[in-house]
């Protein structure tokens, strides 16, 4: 799926800053014949970005991260107990987000279910990039038949939907938010694996390794000092996806009832605890999930961001 | 000189500038002036950022984005074009001016047979009556496409169209490219280093090619260059260009045989041509083959005997059903010594498997048969354990610097990294080796926490060099260590090589394709084609009497030839220029 990722910026935005120096040279070579008797202009603008998306990424990520850490410093209600007299409220000043069936401050519980989604996520992050990138990088530096075998074993990793996947692991685990994010962590061994074998065997083939084994290093001194760091930040790229897409799988797990038992705030839950009253209190479902599409959002803009910057 | 409207390309005072991120454009070219007449072929020559690229992409409208004229005027047949519209200049390109790039690897579209490839320049300019020809018939496409590609010398044309680009070599690419840029018959053609990635007896015939075409029909030539000998030889007017300005401008013969300007004296004088005067000291030639060659005399640095390299042979399970490809030999037979002290040098063109050989004994790649002793160890039985042992007496330098350094050390740390890999003295004691190291390759030490891409090419390749002598090996490789070098860069790197082996007796020796080079700094010399010795000696043998006909080829094949002649007339001493054969 992202495995791609490495690829995708061509090399222009470069060739845009040092054109004055020696990239000009090189430009020469574009186009081909038809493209020159056609004069097709020579190329698209490519401009930077406005740094505005990344800096309000990083802002929202900091901010779960916070409601996480320090949930009581946000919600001023009790996650737990309900004020019956105020059930279903809709937003107000006093209940931004409204209140739920038991007249619970759903605003409290959003910030209070922070800590589960994203230490679920992280988990499921870990999961995935630990043994996604042990795999990977055992694949891509020993290469021959391990690395068939376990490109292999990949594969089949990747031909299970990762619904599917997930589910049959949380059967294996048991039900609870820990197992939920270990299954949604081993959905994505996959694609970590892809990803850091190619960056692997990438770097592996550059002059620059041979030229370090040339000046007597030892295997697992180039891995580390030159292998490792110029393939990881891909990975790493991926991982800030990951973690979006983690969420995601989570609450959508929590949603199934997979996940945490029902007084538990967490984000999927909370959706699904609220998708019987869609009619009547849209809020409910609504605003926790605008949460989780922000968050997800914010933690795609920051891979992005990730994969670009370590091409520059 | 010619009055304006007989000119195909005039360009007056022009400043080309690139947008910068500070706001105002920077100009990379200043104030550049020059005329192409009818069967005129115009040089521009530089090196690396003088702005001649710049300078011709100007004049068809090709600039990369962010790239703008300034200030100035081109016109093309008399036509101010300096602010035409897009859509002009589609009329143009093809019809009037046409473009010959740089790397016919990357210029013709994978998919796309070559006879497609051709016939899009007429499909686009169909019904766009062209300066030299009526209406273009869709219908009448083919045989001109076929007449086209026989113009350039493309053998069995029928059958070449309907081949890709894959299956053509980069000569024939480069033709086919050429076939295109002068398919609608434009007066003018730019041909930006048309020959740089070519190999010299293929580039021999391409420029030929191109001298054919100006002279049969007249045709105009912008040649950018940075090979002041290529220009030497083919242009009737050079241009020097240097940071964008206009050095030296005047017919070739003037030029070179009285430059105005001190740095074209300089490029004249660091550009290695079969003229340059050699200042080496003969060394005995020991030629390979022969068991007796070196008997008695102090056993050699380097001995490789009936070396053979083999890709991509069958793998296990097709050799256990006994089916699959037989291997490909890239190296078959190689036999050569290299006495201690001294620098042997492997020629030939790609594929010839000199590359292959030098990794060979390095130990990068593994051999099929014969034998490679390299200080007295015979490589091939080598453990890992003693293969890395090897690497503290013999050192590789890279052709390219920027692929050969790790973008994410600081060059303080590329040279330190060997030091630490044997573990040899402290931490500090490492770092002052590295700094001396550097030093000796004179880097200043404002430039050692860099990274290697904010370094010059030749920087880098100064730090590539430092990061291989700090061990103090015995024995060097440099691959192609300086083609990919300006000039004056390439001088300043061969003589520091020169410098080091003569303080530290090391043994070199040299990959290049480059016969100019190899004449200056190597002792003796192997000639590879196909992986085979073609022919081996001393280095005055080989360029005095050359025996084998391909190796005549190759000499005959450097570009300069005009360069030395006018050397000798301006009374430049020159023992080699009179002896060398300049052709065949």
């Amino acid at each position: 799926m992202s495995t791609d990722l490495s690829l995708a910026p061509g090399p222009s935005a470069v060739l845009a800053e040092e054109a004055g120096v020696e990239a000009g040279d090189a430009a020469g070579a574009a186009g081909t014949v038809g493209g020159v008797a056609a004069g097709g202009a020579p190329g698209r603008r490519r401009r930077r970005l406005p740094a505005l998306t990344v800096v309000a990424s990083f802002a929202l990520l900091g901010l779960v991260v916070a409601w996480a850490l320090l949930p009581a410093l946000f919600g001023h209600a009790d996650p737990y107990a309900g004020v019956p007299s105020e059930k279903l409220a809709g937003p107000s000043p006093a209940h931004w987000f409204g209140t739920d069936t038991t007249g619970r401050d759903l605003f409290t519980r959003v910030v209070y279910g922070a800590r589960y989604s994203l230490l679920g996520g992280a988990v499921a992050v870990t999961v995935g990039l630990v043994a996604g990138t042990a795999i990977g990088v055992l694949a891509g530096t020993i290469g021959g038949i391990l690395d068939e075998a376990l490109m292999r074993v990949v594969d089949v990793l990747l031909a299970i939907p990762a619904l599917l996947l997930s589910l049959s692991v949380i059967i294996l685990l048991g039900f609870g938010t820990t197992s939920v994010a270990i299954a949604v962590g081993v959905t994505s061994v996959a694609a970590f694996a892809r990803l850091s074998r190619s960056e692997v065997a990438r770097v592996r083939r550059t002059e620059y390794v041979e030229a370090a084994f040339g000046s007597g290093g030892r295997w697992w001194q180039v891995l580390l000092r030159h292998v490792l760091p110029n393939s990881l930040t891909a990975v790493l790229a991926l991982a800030a996806l990951q973690f979006g897409t983690a969420i995601l799988a989570i609450s959508t797990l929590g949603f199934l009832g997979y996940g945490a038992p029902p007084p538990t705030p967490e984000w999927g839950l909370l959706i699904a605890e609220g998708r019987n009253y869609l009619a009547t209190a849209w809020w409910l479902t609504t605003l926790p999930g605008i949460v989780v599409v922000l968050t997800v959002l914010a933690a795609n803009r920051v891979s992005v961001w990730i994969a670009r910057r370590s091409e520059a | 000189m010619s009055t304006v409207g007989t000119n195909l390309l005039e360009v007056t005072d022009l400043s080309v500038g690139y947008a910068s991120a500070g706001g105002a454009p920077r100009a990379v070219t200043h104030g550049v002036s020059f005329a192409v007449a009818p069967g005129e072929v115009v040089a521009l020559v530089g090196e690396s950022g003088s702005g001649k690229t710049t300078t011709a992409q100007a004049a068809i409208d090709l600039l990369p984005p962010g790239g703008q004229v300034l200030s100035g005027r081109i016109a093309l047949d008399g036509e101010d074009v300096t602010r035409a519209s897009r859509r002009r200049w589609r009329q143009l390109r093809g019809a009037r001016v046409g473009l010959v790039p740089q790397d016919p690897g990357a210029s013709l579209d994978p998919t796309k047979r070559i006879g497609d490839s051709i016939a899009e320049a007429f499909r686009i300019h169909a019904g766009a009556p062209g300066p030299r020809h009526g209406t273009v018939l869709v219908r009448s496409i083919r045989p001109r496409v076929l007449e086209l590609l026989e113009r350039v010398g493309i053998d069995d044309p029928e059958r070449r169209a309907r081949q890709y680009p894959h299956e053509l070599s980069g000569g024939m690419k480069q033709r086919v490219l050429i076939a295109g840029a002068i398919a609608l018959g434009p007066g003018l053609l730019i041909a930006d280093e048309p020959t740089s990635a070519l190999d010299v007896t293929v580039q021999r015939r391409i420029l030929a090619l191109l001298d054919d075409l100006r002279r049969e029909q007249g045709t105009g030539i912008l040649l950018v260059t940075h090979d002041l000998a290529l220009a030497a030889d083919h242009a009737d007017r050079i241009l020097v260009l240097r940071d964008g300005r206009v050095q030296e401008d005047g017919p070739a013969a003037r030029v070179l045989a009285a430059p105005s300007s001190e740095y074209t004296r300089r490029l004249l004088a660091d550009a290695p041509t079969l003229a340059t005067p050699i200042h080496r000291a003969a060394v005995p030639a020991v030629g390979g083959g022969a068991a007796e060659a070196s008997d008695g005399a102090a056993p050699p640095a380097l001995s490789v005997r009936d070396l053979t390299v083999e890709f991509g042979g069958p793998g296990v399970l097709a050799r256990l059903v006994g089916r699959g490809r037989p291997a490909f030999r890239a190296v078959d037979g190689v036999s050569f010594d290299v006495p201690r002290g001294t620098t042997h040098a492997l020629v030939g063109e790609s594929g010839s498997g000199k590359t292959t050989t030098a990794r060979a004994v390095a130990a990068f790649q593994r051999a099929a048969g014969g034998s490679v002793t390299l200080l007295g160890r015979d490589v091939r039985s080598l453990s890992a354990a003693g293969r890395r042992e090897l690497r503290r007496s013999v050192q590789l330098v890279y052709q390219n610097p920027f692929a050969s350094l790790d973008p994410r050390q600081s060059i303080l740390q590329a040279v330190e990294e060997p030091l630490t890999n044997f573990g040899l003295g402290s931490a500090a004691e490492r770092h002052d080796h590295a700094v001396k190291a550097l030093e000796r390759v004179a880097l200043p030490a404002e430039l050692h926490a860099r990274r290697p891409r904010e370094l010059s090419g030749g920087q880098r390749q100064r730090v590539a060099i430092a990061r291989a002598i700090v061990l103090h090996p015995e024995v060097l490789i440099l691959d192609e260590a300086t083609s990919a070098l300006d000039v004056t860069v390439q001088a300043g790197i061969l003589r520091l090589l020169d410098d080091l082996q003569r303080e530290r007796g090391m043994t070199y020796l040299v990959i290049s394709h480059d016969l100019a080079v190899v004449r200056q700094i190597a002792d003796s010399i192997t000639v590879l084609r196909g992986g085979r010795v073609v022919e081996q000696g001393s280095t005055s043998e080989i360029f005095e009497r050359p025996r084998a006909d391909y190796t005549r080829e190759l000499i005959a094949a450097i570009p300069g030839a005009s360069l030395d002649a006018s050397l000798a007339v301006t009374g430049t001493t020159s023992t080699l220029s009179t002896t060398a054969p300049t052709g065949a």
